[in-house]
């Protein structure tokens, strides 16, 4: 077989911020009752994590479980287990009412480092990006200019952004010119 | 700028990360309903000058439909709520009623104005 390649290949960029397309990651789609015991020992059993909260991201040494809607979390998992781990889930969850889909090859993944990264992250989506509204753990969908996206925000205020696959090289040049090191606003 | 809030991820989503999805609560006529019922389904619909409930989809977010009621001239929202209803839930009417006293909108009105109420 040949060997997986990630969107533009871990592709990085340092302006006021550093843009660093991720590499490979191991996404699951996964919808079901987030009420259900069965649902919830099946999550806490894949990723090591109980369900997040509404727009939350939680996370374990094996992995992490996103917020997406109401009857949807995306659980993130090493890219070589995930396989596994999607047979896995589907035998915990069989009978019951859900969907899981392996993902990682149809989404892209970002990250934004330095102080400006809210700032880069604030010109181009439409979210409140204040420290004190947007902290460590939140996660939102959004649109980044004119993508849909997600993104969270880690403990090493990190920014996380994932995509689908077919926009990388859109959103790759939309960080780098919104981290541009000349246009900077200064507001965070 | 139209801010709804989302009600099923919370989200003050601005207008850009929304859908518009037309006139809410629609009566479906298909299949074994008269060729009037079914022109009207497909084609009349409400342009009113006021209190408005329309249906919206939080389409780059948490992708849900949901609900919003709003005046058409000032754009004033006085709410959103539930996909999972066939008509404007109390507690969104009794807010219209009391901004937009003697209100109405197809059958649903002002329920402490009689006279106001279109029949
Ligand atoms: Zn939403």
């Amino acid at each position: 077989m040949s060997d997986p390649v990630s969107a533009l290949n871990g592709k990085t960029y340092s302006g006021s911020a550093t843009v660093t397309e991720n590499g490979l990651c191991g996404m699951i789609v996964l919808r079901g009752t987030f009420t259900d015991t069965v649902f919830q020992q099946a999550v806490r059993d894949i990723v090591g994590c109980d369900v997040p909260d509404i727009r939350k991201l939680v996370r374990s040494e094996i992995g992490s479980a996103a917020w997406m809607s109401p009857d949807e979390l995306l659980l993130l998992v090493d890219y070589s287990q995930t396989e596994a781990k999607l047979s896995a889930l589907r035998l915990a969850l069989a009978g019951t009412h859900f969907m899981a889909e392996n993902v990682s090859d149809a989404r892209a993944c970002f990250t934004v480092t330095g102080a400006a990264g809210r700032e880069v992250l604030a010109k181009i989506a439409p979210v409140d990006l204040s420290p004190v509204v947007f902290k460590s753990g939140d996660f939102r969908r959004t649109r980044f200019a004119q993508i849909a996206a997600a993104f969270w925000l880690d403990e090493a205020d990190t920014f996380h952004i994932i995509c689908f696959r077919s926009v990388a090289e859109y959103m790759f040049n939309l960080l780098k010119t919104s981290a541009h090191p000349n246009a900077g606003v200064g507001v965070y | 700028m139209l801010i709804l809030e989302c009600p099923y991820c919370g989200v003050k989503a601005e207008e850009s990360e929304l859908s518009a999805g037309g006139e809410a609560h629609l009566t479906r006529f298909g299949p074994g309903s008269s060729d009037d019922e079914f022109h009207d389904y497909l084609f009349v619909r409400e342009n009113p000058k006021g209190v408005h409930f329309e249906r919206w989809r939080h389409a780059n977010g948490c992708g849900k439909w949901f609900h919003a009621a709003r005046c058409t001239m000032t754009l004033e929202v006085f709410g959103t709520y539930s996909a999972q209803t066939t008509e404007p839930p109390q507690e969104i009417k009794d807010v219209i009623t009391a901004k937009r006293p003697g209100w109405s909108w197809r059958n649903v009105s002002d329920e402490t104005n009689t006279e106001g109420q279109r029949t």
